[in-house]
């Protein structure tokens, strides 16, 4: 990777309404040009909002659509990651981000793991994704996994694996729980979860939340770029809109991956056949090395 | 009780960001609130003044003949605390010519009829002065069923309707609002004499405690009692909360068409907003 200017947009989307939140992309945008950033990060479903239901299929777009075509033009001048509800040919829908530079796409990721359990309803409505890829920029390996999927140790371990040095995760996370951590219980979590990811995946991890309110549900922001070493390199205010910029450079990357040799001494091939012998006993399935059925 | 316990300077922010942001993506300024002299108003009118501005906030405050002159009281002390707009529309005529047809109306009828009344007059003031009705019910009485439907029950928006009762004193405390308001007994006032906790059977921190665990942390009533907690009274206060749940939905509708209003026509209510 090189030296870069990173931002957050720590946004308030208003719901279902498209061109309003493209107007404020642009606007963002514009902000952070002046300010020479280089990448900028928006919120998961940034140009939708979060809790659509049944708006799901209004507002999809193709990667070609007209509104990602503003925003690609825009990238020459400053490349950015945004959320986007994503129809595919085959007429499903996935919650989606696109990396955008250069006036291309160089990445679409569509969210994995859809959570459909306490406030969330996502699978009723969205199709999973069924890729976790690191992918190369001018500003160098980065990999997206939008919210839920960070929740999941193993994507986080993929896009490691694959190679990124900055992990990307548009979030729209809704305050849950009062009392136990600022501002919410769940952002505690959140926070010590991105923390160790930095820490145990020597990467970059870069947090945006948004903030705003859907439906009574209090999106809290507090968005964070993490270090390789764990560090907090930056972090945005909580409930309100912010744009979050900071600098990221190669050198701590380097100096984590010496100190904490941990991607090198990553045993995939281990985890992998442990992984298939996983798979087989919960089908319950014969155990291939012992020849055994199993349960 | 650490898990009822509040960061208080957050829950405000929160519930005053939802206040602002709540009418204003309904295209209003304003609130309209009921504001009957107990602790659940207060905090509700305390809320939409730091959210709105005194100026945005028209307190209604809605007496009967046998209300407690107390309340009336303490109404107007927050009215004059917080410099919110105020009127009084008695409901004694109204509630008292209905029933001369009714005489031996008990005191439910009379007590749900007051609140429908009030409930009716707070929609009308929505209307004449453009401002969004503000609701009071907190957590606890939701859960327990323990309002009237479409009387107090009945609002646009709620800032207390996540919060249990013995969070709404903490925040009340938190914010200032006099003693006298929030130590009191909490009473509907619909009859004179009448305490929520002797109607009810058990003190708010008792069942406060039991409907944090049976519902935000998602306890079976069997591991209550398995944790020492009165089976007679976890099983009550289950069942409470079991036969009001018709109070805390839509009415029910009977399927026929393909895409049925809230069961498979799902939008959120901030649709287009």
């Amino acid at each position: 990777m090189r030296r870069f200017r990173l931002a957050v947009a720590q946004i308030a989307p208003t719901l279902g309404d498209v061109d309003k939140n493209l107007a404020l992309h642009e606007k963002v945008a514009h902000e952070a040009i002046s300010k020479s950033v280089n990448l900028l990060v928006f919120p998961e479903l940034s140009l939708t909002g979060y809790f659509l239901k049944d708006q799901v299929p209004s507002v999809a777009v193709s990667p070609q659509a007209p509104v990602l075509e503003t925003l690609r033009n825009l990238s020459h001048r400053v490349a950015m990651v945004v959320g986007f509800v994503e129809e595919a040919p085959d007429h499903r829908f996935y919650n989606a981000a696109a990396y955008l530079e250069g006036g291309e796409i160089r990445h679409i990721h569509r969210k994995v793991y859809l959570p459909t359990y306490g406030i969330f309803d996502e699978q009723r409505y969205l199709a999973s994704g069924g890729r976790i890829r690191a992918f190369d920029t001018a500003l160098g390996r980065m990999a997206i996994l939008i919210c839920e999927d960070m929740w999941h140790p193993s994507a986080v371990g993929i896009a490691a694996w694959d190679g990124a040095e900055v992990i990307l995760c548009p979030s729209s996370s809704p305050g849950r729980g009062l009392g136990r951590a600022e501002p919410f219980q769940n952002a505690g979590t959140w926070e010590r979860v991105i923390r160790a990811y930095g820490d145990l995946f020597t990467s970059f991890v870069v947090y945006a939340n948004r903030v705003g309110y859907e439906d009574g549900a209090c999106f809290w922001g507090g968005s964070e770029v993490i270090g390789p070493a764990g560090d907090t390199r930056a972090k945005a205010r909580y409930l309100e809109e912010e744009l979050l910029v900071v600098d990221v450079e190669p050198g701590a990357l380097r100096r984590a991956r010496i100190a904490n040799p941990l991607l090198r001494d990553e045993r995939m091939d281990l985890t992998l056949r442990e992984l298939h012998r996983l798979i087989r006993e919960h089908a319950g399935l014969p155990d291939g090395e012992r020849g055994e059925p199993v349960g | 009780m650490h898990e009822l316990r509040l960061n208080c300077d957050t829950v405000c922010s929160v519930l005053t960001g939802f206040i602002d942001n709540e009418v204003r993506k309904a295209g209003f300024e304003r609130v309209v609130v009921g504001l009957s002299g107990g602790v659940d108003s207060a905090l509700s009118t305390y809320l939409a003044a730091e959210a709105l501005g005194p100026q945005s906030v028209w307190a209604i405050l809605m007496p009967y003949r046998t209300s407690n002159p107390e309340s009336m009281e303490h109404a107007t002390l927050v009215v004059n605390t917080l410099g919110v707009n105020s009127l009084t529309v008695d409901i004694t005529p109204m509630v008292d010519a209905y029933f001369a047809s009714f005489p031996d109306a008990d005191n439910v009828r009379r007590g749900n009829k007051m609140a429908r009344e009030r409930m009716t007059i707070l929609f009308d003031h929505s209307a004449r002065l453009g401002g969004l009705v503000l609701g009071t019910s907190n957590k606890t009485e939701l859960l327990l069923g323990y309002g009237t439907l479409y009387g107090d029950m009945a609002s646009a928006i709620n800032p207390l309707g996540d919060l249990y009762k013995t969070q709404v004193r903490q925040l009340a405390r938190h914010l200032g609002i006099p003693a006298v308001i929030v130590e009191k007994q909490p009473s509907a006032d619909l009859w004179a004499g009448q305490t929520d906790e002797a109607e009810l059977g058990f003190t708010y921190e008792e069942v406060d405690k039991v409907l944090r665990l049976l519902v935000d942390e998602r306890w079976e009533a069997a591991d209550l009692v398995a944790e020492g907690f009165d089976e007679k009274f976890v099983r009550a206060v289950y069942h409470r909360v079991r036969a009001s749940q018709y109070k805390r939905r839509l009415p029910v509708i009977a399927k026929v068409s393909s895409r049925t209003i809230d069961r498979d026509f799902r939008y959120p209510r901030d649709w287009g907003r």
